[in-house]
């Protein structure tokens, strides 16, 4: 039985790769309020990651490991949290989208003025917002690549 | 005809063009303190040490908000497009 995908030595690299990958990707959005990058740049690098693997070990196996459905329900959920935490502004504090959390004791710090190496710990709602939208890319657009991935094996047959 | 047609447009342009390059402001002088506030508080309002994600998700958060739906809203057109029925199968 000829596995589709392909070569072994090729499936092995992405398979040592896709968890580096993807820890970098989360360092990304993790620190986007401390370095350059944030919940866009991170979840490209992540859903690079998954498209990776869709293109060594084929399209069809990915699905059935996760499926379209879980993806983007994935992407649904990081929408959600996004507008719940938009919401919770508005009945926290005073507006919608305001920085409740900022003085708080979770994400609650203040970095001392002009440029230090910063507090993972500070931001406010921005490092909840940068995952919710993290999730939403990572989800997105891995998504994408995987359903044309397998529209275009169907055509082949 | 259409040649000269073209050619005039193209004068118009570019002389509305020359114009609205010596109404620029000048180098190192915006034409607004928004900048200087941002720079000055973005960190004791936010927390947050990166200015431009305190911009992009704090300061501007409606429009982060906009462009997570357009990123919404594009894959959902993908996957109506590309997604098999159950029937197809």
């Amino acid at each position: 039985m000829k596995s589709e995908g392909m070569s072994p030595i090729v499936q092995t690299i992405a398979g040592i790769l896709f968890p580096m990958v993807l820890i970098f990707s989360f360092y990304v959005i993790m620190h986007g309020h401390l370095t350059p990058g944030g919940g866009f740049q991170g979840g490209a690098i992540g859903a690079s990651a998954v498209a990776m693997l869709i293109v060594a070990l084929g399209a069809k196996k990915i699905n059935d490991m996760v499926g379209e459905e879980g993806i983007s329900s994935f992407e649904s959920i990081g929408g959600l949290v996004f507008v719940i935490i938009a919401i919770l502004g508005l009945f926290m504090a005073t507006t919608f989208l305001s920085n409740f959390l900022v003085g708080d004791t979770i994400f609650g710090k203040i970095p001392p003025f002009g440029s230090n190496s910063g507090i993972l710990n500070s931001g406010g709602i921005l490092p909840l917002l940068n995952i919710a939208v993290g999730m939403k890319v990572i989800g997105g657009l891995s998504a994408v690549v995987l359903v044309m991935a397998l529209a275009t094996k169907e055509e082949k047959k | 005809m259409r040649k000269i047609a073209g050619a005039i447009a193209f004068v118009i342009f570019f002389a509305f063009l020359l114009f609205s390059m010596y109404e620029l402001h000048e180098f190192g002088k915006p034409p607004s303190d928004m900048d200087d506030y941002i720079i000055q508080n973005a960190q004791n309002e936010t927390g947050a040490n990166n200015a431009v994600t305190s911009v992009v998700f704090d300061y501007r958060g409606y429009d982060t908000l906009g462009e997570a739906t357009v990123l919404f809203t594009a894959i959902a057109g993908v996957m109506i497009l590309f997604r098999r029925g159950k029937d197809e199968e």
